[in-house]
């Protein structure tokens, strides 16, 4: 078995979410590269969760929706995934809940009475899903030291307990296969929100600023926990609008600082984020897509907010947008945005969504770029500070207070060099063009950096267009049917020459979008680049491998 | 005495109240300077309106903001480096409009910042609309039959929102002004002033404020009970006597402390990164 999927599956509040991270971690020490999608309702307690945690001996960035393994906490766990088992899967399931009638014929299926067992054990329901993961270790022939090695690593709460009715499980059901052991070292385990904060903590970050939204709220959380061991200073504020002010102040007095949200905090950042262009102070920030107009499905994913994000802000100034694809690409990236806001002086926006947010990756950090200590322009101290110095690059050297020889005015108005509002015509020309002039030099420092990367059969006429978290899914289906696979990862400024090159020799262009209009097609477009078909998904679900391959087969 | 000023030319209306702000403002900044503060540590803050224009007018270090932020804006920096003197303007448009749960926050927080609100109780800028604070009845460009609704009293607001320094001040009688911007500034905490800030040409308020302000006298700022009944006195519509002076004053732990200052040195990124890596597998 080089490729093995389990779903796991109950209600919300059964603990589903480290039920996964578990499964993934004992399969981690098997030498696995692991994949988690995480489905779950905006609920608290009751309705339906479930994780698809897919293991695999290459790196993989997307799930299946076909399982080898179907662990059942609950009836609506049989009920709603039955259709995702295959003749050779089997079923560990609650035998105390799920009705023996209602499993899928002809799978093989191990029942634990896990209401029997917990009372037996005294232990609390929350414990069912140790016992259930006992089971299914038993199952696939791990060792009992691998899972009580993990058990004891993840569980710091009643860890005795745990490892008992975890044995309880284990005793009770038989080893049916023996999954094999893969000669990899074990990879940390990252949600594509960790590798962001990791990476903003590599680009020199000093603090962050957010307002609860999902699905970027377990950066914040991260962050949060982190602050002591990274000196940051970790602040929620009142509101979005709050956030992406004070971040401006701490950007003002010198500090690296990002904030994050989601589309409907971005909403109210917007006023904010043009503040930022015309103030030019830096600001990152970190924009987690899930679907929408307004609330939307505030717990799935979606590719909608392009346009909005390249739009966002009144009036014209330029914007460093990036979308990485996995963990690795979100670490190396969310660095140098951070990098590039401080550098030019001018908004980073890190686009992300649910999907990469919230999934699980194998994270190597062996395959991130080489990353550089940067610094931004500062002031030599040679002539009298002005904050707005009309520069060959546009980007003015900063100074940052307090400063006895510096004063350091910005403003919002339109402005001369020293910071002191002015609406004389010519000085307002000339402004606005240093302000430009700033993406010009971004464009050529951009060049450096694979912005466009090219993945599967190269050399194939037929290729998938994708962005952001559909690059793991698209890039397996790419190598699995012979095609080509285009990721712009850079989205503005557009790198146009790179895009180019990687058309070339195209004949049929097919973009993998989730959204209902194709918004990373319509940007193409504005560069003469015609899409031939779209392949959409719209309802919050991110594309499996399989689901894609399926549709891709039909074009 | 520093002058202070910059080479912008100074555009509000003769007879402006924000003159005797302005000037009340240099004056207060050279006494701390010349009591051994530096001002490359202060830091003006600004929204938009008339008010705004005077971190052009002043030649210190300023972030002229966007109506209604002053207070987030002013936050950060102070979050960022405790050291600095961060000082804030707004109107009342600004301040109790579009901007208001700031205000209300930062006083929750007791953020170790100074709010001096320039409260014409009209816009100005945008040429004679009514705001939070004007009476009943106001007759703006955008209530031509005269307002509906009551105006709030912004310092009972600021009172039980927890502010730790509540004053009231007038552009007229500029001595008592700088006598309670400098206490204001120096407090720390978050500490507020509104200044009832006469606007010329849209709302003279100079005769009707003259009959009525008085200066607290034997009022103890300590007293919190004492503070709420005399910021009561005058609730912005009625036309009763109107005092003058810091209302509140109390010392606890602001928010700002409880991060610390800057680290003077740069953590080891690279090497904290590999812990967490290193837990994660």
């Amino acid at each position: 078995m080089s490729d093995f999927s389990v779903l796991i599956g109950g209600k919300a509040g059964d603990g589903i979410d480290m039920a996964g991270l578990i499964i993934a971690r004992i399969l981690n020490q098997l030498g696995y590269r692991l994949y988690i999608y995480r489905d779950y309702p905006s609920i608290i307690r009751g309705g339906h969760t479930f994780s698809i945690i897919r293991a695999s001996e290459n790196k993989i960035a997307t799930h299946l929706n076909k399982v080898d393994s179907l662990l059942a906490l609950n009836q609506d766990s049989v009920d709603f995934h039955s259709d995702k088992t295959k003749d050779n899967t089997f079923l560990v399931y609650d035998s105390d809940v799920v009705k023996s009638e209602t499993l899928p014929p002809g799978r093989q299926a191990l029942g634990l009475p896990l209401e029997k067992i917990m009372k037996e054990e005294d232990a609390p329901a929350v414990m069912r899903n140790s016992c259930l993961i006992g089971g299914f270790a038993k199952a696939i022939g791990v060792e009992w030291n691998i899972l009580e090695r993990v058990l004891r690593k993840n569980i710091s709460k009643g860890i005795d307990l745990n490892l008992r009715v975890a044995h309880r499980g284990y005793e009770e059901v038989k080893e049916l296969v023996r999954i094999d052991i893969v000669a990899n070292p074990s990879l940390p385990l990252l949600t594509g929100n960790e590798a962001i904060g990791l990476g903003l903590v590599r680009g020199g970050l000093r603090a962050y600023i957010a307002y609860p939204m999902t699905p970027s709220s377990s950066l914040l959380h991260f962050l949060a926990q982190k602050a002591e061991d990274f000196a940051l200073k970790v602040v929620h504020p009142e509101s979005e609008i709050a956030v992406i002010l004070m971040a401006l102040g701490f950007s003002y007095a010198g500090e690296r600082v990002a904030v994050g949200t989601s589309g409907g905090g971005f909403c109210l950042m917007t006023e904010g984020l043009s503040l930022a262009g015309m103030a030019e102070v830096p600001i990152t920030i970190i924009l987690g897509q899930r679907p929408g107009p307004s609330t939307g499905m505030p717990t799935h994913t979606a590719q909608s907010d392009l346009h909005f994000v390249l739009n966002a802000g009144q009036g014209e100034f330029p914007r460093f947008v990036v979308s990485p694809g996995d963990a690795e690409e979100a670490y190396f990236w969310s660095s140098v945005a951070l990098n590039i806001s401080w550098k030019y002086q001018t908004p980073s926006i890190i686009l992300v969504d649910k999907s990469l947010c919230e999934g699980v990756y194998s994270f190597d950090i062996d395959l991130v770029g080489e990353l550089g200590e940067e610094s931004p322009v500062l002031w030599d101290r040679e002539k009298p500070y002005k904050r707005y110095l009309d520069t060959e690059t546009g980007v003015s050297p900063l100074a940052f207070v307090p400063d006895k020889e510096a004063i350091v005015k910005v403003d919002s108005y339109a402005h001369d060099e020293f910071g002191i509002t002015t609406e004389e015509a010519e000085k307002i020309g000339s402004m606005q063009d240093k302000r430009w002039r700033k993406e010009k030099y971004l464009r050529k420092e951009l060049e450096q950096y694979e912005l466009v990367r090219v993945y599967g059969n190269k050399s194939s006429s037929f290729a998938l267009l994708c962005w952001g978290s559909n690059k793991g899914v698209c890039v397996e289906a790419g190598e699995n049917l012979g095609l080509k696979v285009i990721q712009p990862l850079v989205l503005s400024p557009f790198p146009v020459r790179q895009f180019q090159d990687a058309i070339n020799g195209v004949k049929k262009l097919v973009c993998v979008e989730n959204n209902s209009t194709g918004q990373l097609a319509s940007l193409v477009n504005r560069y003469g680049v015609g899409v031939d078909e779209k392949i959409l998904k719209y309802d919050g679900r991110p594309f499996s491998l399989d689901e894609l391959e399926e549709r891709l087969r039909k074009l | 005495m520093k002058e202070l000023g910059t080479y912008a030319k100074n555009t509000w209306c003769p007879g402006c109240g924000n003159f005797a702000i302005l000037s009340s403002m240099k004056a207060v900044l050279n006494i701390l300077n010349e009591e051994g503060f530096p001002l490359e540590k202060v830091v003006l803050v600004s929204g938009i309106g008339c008010h705004a224009k005077i971190v052009d007018y002043i030649n210190l270090n300023s972030f002229y903001a966007i109506h209604g932020r002053v207070v987030p804006v002013a936050t950060g920096i102070e979050l960022a480096n405790p050291d600095l003197k961060v000082i804030g303007f707004a109107g009342d448009g600004d301040a109790y409009g579009e901007g208001l749960e700031h205000l209300i926050f930062a006083a929750k927080r007791n953020i170790d910042i100074t709010m001096i609100i320039h409260n014409n109780r009209v816009y100005g800028l945008t040429t004679g609309q009514y705001t939070p604070t004007s009476p009943l009845g106001f007759k703006g460009r955008s209530t031509p039959r005269g307002t509906k609704e009551l105006p709030l009293n912004p310092l009972e607001l600021m009172l039980s929102s927890g502010a730790t320094f509540v004053a009231r001040g007038y552009s007229h009688g500029i001595d008592l002004l700088k006598k309670i911007l400098r206490e204001a500034i120096i407090h720390k905490g978050f500490a507020f002033v509104d200044v009832l800030q006469v606007c010329v040409t849209f709302f003279n308020l100079y005769e009707y404020y003259n009959e009525r302000v008085y200066e607290l006298k034997d009022h103890n700022p300590q007293d919190y009970g004492q503070a709420l009944n005399k910021v009561k006195e005058w609730n912005y519509n009625s036309d009763a006597p109107i005092p003058l002076g810091t209302f509140y004053k109390r010392e606890i732990p602001s928010f700002d402390e409880s991060f610390g200052k800057p680290e003077s040195k740069a953590i080891d990124a690279e090497s904290k990164i590999k812990d967490v890596l290193a837990e994660a597998i």
